[in-house]
């Protein structure tokens, strides 16, 4: 099969990018999109030009790395799966397919279909962690979480960080990736001590990086390749008001050891 | 960080604003159509609620005034996160038919303005009685006697305002803007402050659905049925007499011409 590729092209941050369209070689219906890049890429270079910049990592899905919008989805026409996943297959001998970079003030551009995701970085880095004690690892099994919220945990701990929820909302809201690290934290006895400094940091840190707010459209959840589910937001939502009625934690007057 | 900076400066506290302020105005519009509905019983029901809530001027003053303020947080908070959501992607996607999103919940800024230019020309109408915007007169001169004492015919006003076909249809295209609007905004009222999960979801939605479906049937039969010379036929024939006799200038406005 052969395909039409509309792709955006823009040499660095800071330069105009314009769309360019390519005529790929022949392809097998069984390689990834990603696969089918690099064969197109091969071609392009072999004439001397620049091939495309794309992101790509461990090519099975669990990265959060592959970030195309194809045909104005974010990883492609089918549901929970990520651009890496998404095959020839789908698409039909002759079509021509509309590659886009993530597009969000807080996603900048770096060359063609590579966008800089650091934005997501400092967000974790404002309270998606927990504080423990390094050492010998604890007894499994110590710590007793009921089965209902480790399941939940297990799925917003799924979000891999892709920043596909970003590229869908007609916002450019990051708020199913921020709401799904609150939430894995949130809901595990480890992660009690910060919950409430947790989220306020991450959502203040989330509108310092200028990602828009959530309308609950459904955009992100439907293109997750996790799905992860609008309902992590309303339980950051949730999270959010607590923190803000409990309030900062108070200082204790002459509050000295001994 | 106190409560109030918390909600005031962060998209999710401005999200608690609009469905704050949202749940507050549904409460109002279901009251305020069960007030309306009584245009369907005899002219002296309706003109004996509005003779009673006239009377009571506080109540009257203090209503206007909270809603006011709760219009202009809503309306507010609108503008503030839609300015913030535009900035957030200021380049936009090669197609930008959206993926995953009902069309109702991407045009809430839209229907959102065309209610509050419907609320400016309602409160012109029914309200300040200004007699430029009617299509009929001078509403004010409508009066009638209730207990031995001079009131407003405010049934006399409904049904002669609503024969004019460009004002039925003006506030018949409003309600239906209304029920776009609250088809998506009940729900996501309860998203925005984090009352859902996957089993109260559907149920939501549900609520959304009928009562926005309610309110729209409620609120549409009022000009419908007048236009359409189904309420009120007989009665607009004699006021709309008894309009033109107070008009002439040796009477005064306040005598009674039955």
């Amino acid at each position: 099969m052969k395909v039409k590729l509309k792709v955006w092209r823009q040499k660095s941050r800071n330069t105009p990018g314009e769309f360019r369209t390519y005529e790929s070689p022949g392809l097998n219906e069984n390689m990834s999109f990603l696969e089918m890049l690099d064969v197109v890429n091969e071609d392009i270079a072999n004439r001397g030009e620049d091939p495309i910049a794309f992101d790509h990592d461990c090519r099975e899905g669990i990265c959060g790395t592959c970030s195309c919008v194809i045909n104005g989805k974010p990883h492609g026409p089918h549901k929970g799966v990520a651009t890496c996943q998404t095959y020839m297959r789908s698409f039909r001998d002759g079509d021509t397919i509309v590659v886009e970079p993530w597009r969000a003030a807080a996603f900048p551009i770096i060359k063609d279909l590579v966008v800089d995701r650091s934005a997501f970085d400092r967000i974790q880095h404002a309270g998606g962690f927990i504080s423990v004690r390094t050492g010998a690892a604890p007894d499994a099994n110590s710590i007793p979480v009921s089965k209902e919220n480790s399941d939940l945990a297990m799925d917003a701990a799924q979000c891999i960080g892709c920043g596909a929820c970003v590229a869908a909302c007609k916002n450019a809201s990051a708020m199913l990736f921020v709401a799904a690290k609150v939430s894995h934290l949130g809901l595990l006895p480890q992660g009690q001590p910060e919950r409430y400094k947790r989220v306020k940091a991450m959502v203040a840190q989330m509108d310092t990086e200028g990602f828009g707010s959530c309308t609950v459209t459904g955009s992100c959840e439907a293109v997750c390749p996790k799905e992860i589910s609008l309902d992590f937001i309303a339980r950051m939502n949730r999270d959010y008001g607590l923190a803000l009625l409990k309030g900062e934690p108070k200082k204790i007057a002459g509050g000295v050891a001994g | 960080m106190s409560i109030v900076s918390g909600i005031l400066n962060s998209s999710l506290g401005k999200k608690y604003i609009m469905a704050g302020t949202g749940a507050l105005l549904f409460a109002f519009v279901i009251a305020h159509l069960v007030g309306n509905l009584q245009v369907f019983g005899p002219p002296e029901l309706i003109n004996n609620y509005a003779h009673f809530l006239q009377s009571k001027p506080l109540m009257v003053w203090g209503a206007r005034i909270g809603l006011l303020v709760i219009v202009g947080l809503h309306v507010w908070s609108a503008v503030q996160l839609s300015v913030a959501n535009r900035a957030a992607r200021p380049v936009s996607y090669h197609d930008t038919e959206p993926y995953g999103s009902t069309w109702q919940s991407r045009y809430m800024l839209v229907s959102g303005l065309v209610i509050a230019a419907f609320i400016a020309y309602h409160l012109a109408h029914f309200t300040a009685l200004l007699p430029g915007i009617n299509g009929v007169g001078d509403f004010s001169k409508l009066k009638t006697e209730l207990h031995g004492e001079e009131a407003r015919d405010v049934y006399g006003m409904m049904i002669l305002g609503f024969q004019v076909w460009w004002v039925a249809l003006f506030y018949m295209v409003a309600q239906a803007l209304l029920f776009i609007h609250l088809s998506h905004g009940l729900a996501a009222m309860f998203q925005s402050f984090g009352l859902r999960d996957h089993v109260w979801w559907p149920r939501i939605q549900i609520f959304a659905k009928a009562a926005s479906i309610a309110i729209f049937i409620g609120y549409a039969l009022i000009p419908a049925t007048i236009y359409l010379r189904v309420v009120g036929t007989d009665y607009a024939e004699k006021v709309k007499h008894s309009m033109v006799e107070s008009a002439a200038p040796t009477k005064p406005a306040s005598k009674e011409t039955h």
